[in-house]
């Protein structure tokens, strides 16, 4: 049952990123939206996630279950040194959750819409901007458990550049899923265009971030060098990544958006394995060089065994139906 | 302010937030299931139109609810991570069970809300059918893990390791029972009387008189027969809780001294220096009663229990009787209501019963979370009831002060939103479900 619980956080997180993710890219994309085209944005927008968006924010729920009752180390450890961070991300996920729903609901559309909106894409920006910041703390090896004072236990530990880069690359791989994901739920040519316009933008940005993570870790020691070149599966995925994205752009350029959101999440799923797989089962970096690993924290034999049955019974429950509501709303309107 | 007190006031919060946001997520589904029900089968269109509107409120409610929830799920760590340390591996089943309830709720609203006249009527009929049952499974489980917390069980505490744990005897722990079904007619009662309220206000108000009377008899009938179940239910929750905890019992009566038989204290002004109660009526042997099934049972007292394991027991003893009150006063008003229907009288001639329903708006909350106090103040100092104090499991990171006024502030602004929107929902229904308006009078004739 080790292998079905460690299957599951990892599918959990990777989902998380890639359709909660995709969810906040869409309030970063209208952060970054002229203002005259906002409405429409915002409109294709609603009609592609509004169903699915709820089920979407239940991987993180998933995620943080599992972490607490397999990993309760790790979940304690986090939620101790890095309560600042998780804190501001939850106040994020707040005020974009209710302000999503809110500005749907409202009986009455006048003003308060656009306190909804601004609510809505600030927070669809800091959300994932401190979610990655929670990501490249957890490997950043900046978390000191000895610190006495309270800057360096409970600000440096997640303040630092390489965590700060993970944050900003988060953001824009988020915005990037988005658009892609938009691109494939527009029906004006209008409105494809300026969702390609988009995925190309934060592609972009992407890949400039993804420098600057590298070079924070270089300064900061964080050995992600040695974890993407030096393990064969890690290297492997990079070169698929590469090969993928040049096929992406080829295909972003040439108007075909068929098999563009196979490709996206193709590659954010190679970088999340380049990342990870070298350094795991190893999940957190202490500053002392200690790390908290997977199987060295995990809870006793028969909690781990009920919490793999629980899963296992409630993804049978729960796939289909999911599959079913993809399936069912991604199908488009006369 | 200290960070425990800091600590344990953002808990209270986000706890308090949470339980009156979800209680209304969990029990207007099933409201909503039967008005469509009602729609399907009669096609009469005022139903559509209160399937709808009432849709609204769940969409507004499942989102501050589901988002006050995920809140929690990290605060148990970001305030206790000594608790969950050890808790967590211990009491996780039942919450590992309600991610699957609680996502289920979520597919099934996102089919609800988005499926008008794309799924076949009956098949989105069930998935608002889904939405409230899953709904209130989550409810019963989340009520589990934190009757574990009353209750441990599974596993066996030994020299301060926590060994020999089963996850699954953890969550049929003595008092899940008990408080799960407390609850759960709990959140029908309130959330039933505030809806039949809202609506019986409307009808006062004469605007879209069918509309509001339709919706009205809904709710009404779900609050009323869960009211007057109520009783029956904290009856068993007085004798489990008198078993497995005397002190709880006893600060929510201020049973300074064990006495036999114990009497029933109704009201009150409790000493906490001196330990005593002034000005409370007395009835003899009914604590006794109450705990024991037996008019001359002993009734132990906090005499017999150390000092420093005592709960506020002001604070627990008022809680309780805010929540026996009010339970006692809903009681009344069904019975008023039940009344009336027996005698075939039509509630629309007599504004003095909906007056008494647009009165009972709040009170089903206020009891609520009354009796919640007294669950989780009752249970002090422990957070594992005679396991871990509460004081030994909060964050050793200080400033906690802050992160509490700035979730204060958070939830303040959610709650005037909400309240904000609903008020305009209410103020739409004439123009927006445009169904030519039935007046009170007409209808009553």
């Amino acid at each position: 049952m080790d292998f079905v619980i460690i299957i599951f956080l990892c599918l959990a997180i990777l989902l998380y990123f890639l359709l909660g993710g995709a969810d906040f890219g869409a309030g970063i994309i209208e952060l970054f939206t002229s203002q005259k085209n906002r409405s429409k944005t915002r409109k294709t927008m609603n009609q592609a996630i509004g169903p699915v968006w709820e089920a979407n924010h239940m991987w993180l729920i998933i995620t943080i279950v599992i972490l607490f009752v397999a990993f309760p180390k790790i979940y304690t450890t986090m939620s101790v040194y890095l309560h600042i961070p998780l804190a501001i991300m939850l106040i994020g996920i707040i005020a974009r959750g209710t302000a999503f729903v809110f500005r749907h609901y409202d009986a009455v559309k006048d003003q308060m819409q656009e306190v909804y909106n601004k609510i809505f894409i600030y927070s669809s920006f800091i959300t994932p901007l401190f979610l990655g910041i929670i990501a490249g703390s957890v490997l950043s090896g900046k978390i000191d458990t000895q610190a006495t004072d309270f800057v360096s236990a409970y600000v440096y530990s997640w303040l630092n550049w390489f965590s700060i880069a993970v944050g900003l690359f988060t953001v824009t791989l988020c915005g990037f899923l988005a658009a892609i994901y938009l691109i494939g739920e527009s029906k004006a040519d209008e409105d494809k265009k300026r969702f390609i316009k988009k995925a190309e933008f934060m592609n972009v940005g992407a890949v400039i971030f993804g420098a600057m993570v590298f070079t924070a870790a270089y300064f900061e020691d964080v050995p992600l060098m040695t974890w993407v070149f030096q393990n064969d599966v890690a290297l492997l995925a990079v070169i698929l990544a590469s090969l993928s994205l040049v096929l992406l752009w080829y295909l972003l350029l040439k108007g075909k958006t068929k098999v563009l959101r196979i490709l996206a999440g193709f590659q954010v799923t190679m970088i999340l394995v380049a990342i990870s797989y070298a350094h795991f089962p190893n999940f957190i970096r202490l500053k002392n060089g200690d790390t908290i690993s997977l199987y060295e924290t995990m809870a006793p034999i028969k909690t781990v065994e009920s919490l793999g049955w629980a899963l296992v019974l409630g993804s049978f429950l729960i796939l289909p139906f999911l599959g079913y509501l993809f399936y069912k709303f991604q199908q488009k309107e006369e | 302010m200290d960070d425990f007190l800091a600590a344990r006031s953002q808990m209270a919060l986000s706890l308090g937030f949470h339980i009156i946001y979800a209680c209304i997520g969990m029990v207007m589904p099933f409201f909503m299931a039967v008005s469509h029900y009602k729609w399907l089968r009669t096609k009469n269109e005022v139903y559509r139109d209160i399937t709808k509107a009432w849709s609204k409120g769940v969409a507004i409610f499942f989102a501050t609810g589901a988002v006050s929830g995920t809140m929690l799920s990290f605060e148990l760590g970001l305030l206790w991570p000594k608790f969950m340390e050890h808790a967590g591996p211990i009491f996780g089943m039942p919450f590992s069970l309600e991610g699957t309830a609680f996502f289920i709720e979520a597919i099934a609203l996102g089919f609800f809300l988005y499926g008008w006249n794309k799924l076949n009527k009956w098949f989105h009929w069930f998935t608002g059918v889904v939405v409230g049952v899953s709904g209130l499974a989550s409810g019963i489980l989340v009520v589990a893990a934190n009757a574990w917390m009353n209750s441990p069980a599974g596993f066996d505490f030994v020299n301060g390791e926590y060994l020999n744990i089963d996850p699954i005897a953890a969550m049929f722990n003595k008092a899940w029972f008990s408080q799960a079904l407390h609850m759960c007619l709990a959140a029908f009662t309130a959330t039933g009387f505030a809806v039949a309220g809202v609506h019986a206000l409307m009808i006062l108000r004469k605007q879209n008189a069918d509309f509001h009377y339709k919706a009205f008899k809904i709710a009404v009938t779900f609050a009323t027969v869960c009211a007057v179940l109520q009783p029956i239910s904290g009856d068993i929750s007085a004798k489990d809780v008198a078993k497995r905890q005397p002190a709880k019992l006893a600060a929510m009566e201020a049973l300074y001294e064990t006495q036999k038989p114990a009497p029933l204290l109704i009201g009150g002004v409790v000493n906490e220096k001196d330990k005593t109660v002034k000005y409370a009526l007395e009835i003899p042997g009914a604590l006794s009663f109450l705990a024991y099934g037996d008019f001359k049972s002993e009734v132990k007292g906090l005499d017999k229990i150390p000092a420093d394991e005592h709960p506020p027991v002001a604070v627990t003893h008022y809680a309780f009787q805010i929540m026996v009150g009010i339970g006692s006063l809903l009681v009344l008003i069904s019975l008023i209501y039940f009344a009336l229907l027996l005698r075939k009288k039509s509630i629309l001639d007599r504004r003095w019963v909906l007056k008494l329903f647009v009165l009972a708006i709040p009170l089903g909350y206020i009891a609520l979370e009354a009796g919640w106090v007294v669950t989780e103040v009752g249970r002090q100092p422990w957070i594992i009831y005679g396991v871990m104090r509460t004081r030994d499991a909060v964050t050793p990171m200080p400033g906690i002060a802050w992160s509490f006024y700035l979730f204060s502030v958070i939830y303040a602004s959610l709650n005037v939103i909400v309240i904000f929107l609903l008020y305009r929902q209410i103020k739409m229904v004439p123009t927006l479900y445009s169904q030519p308006a039935v007046s009170t009078q007409a209808k009553a004739n």
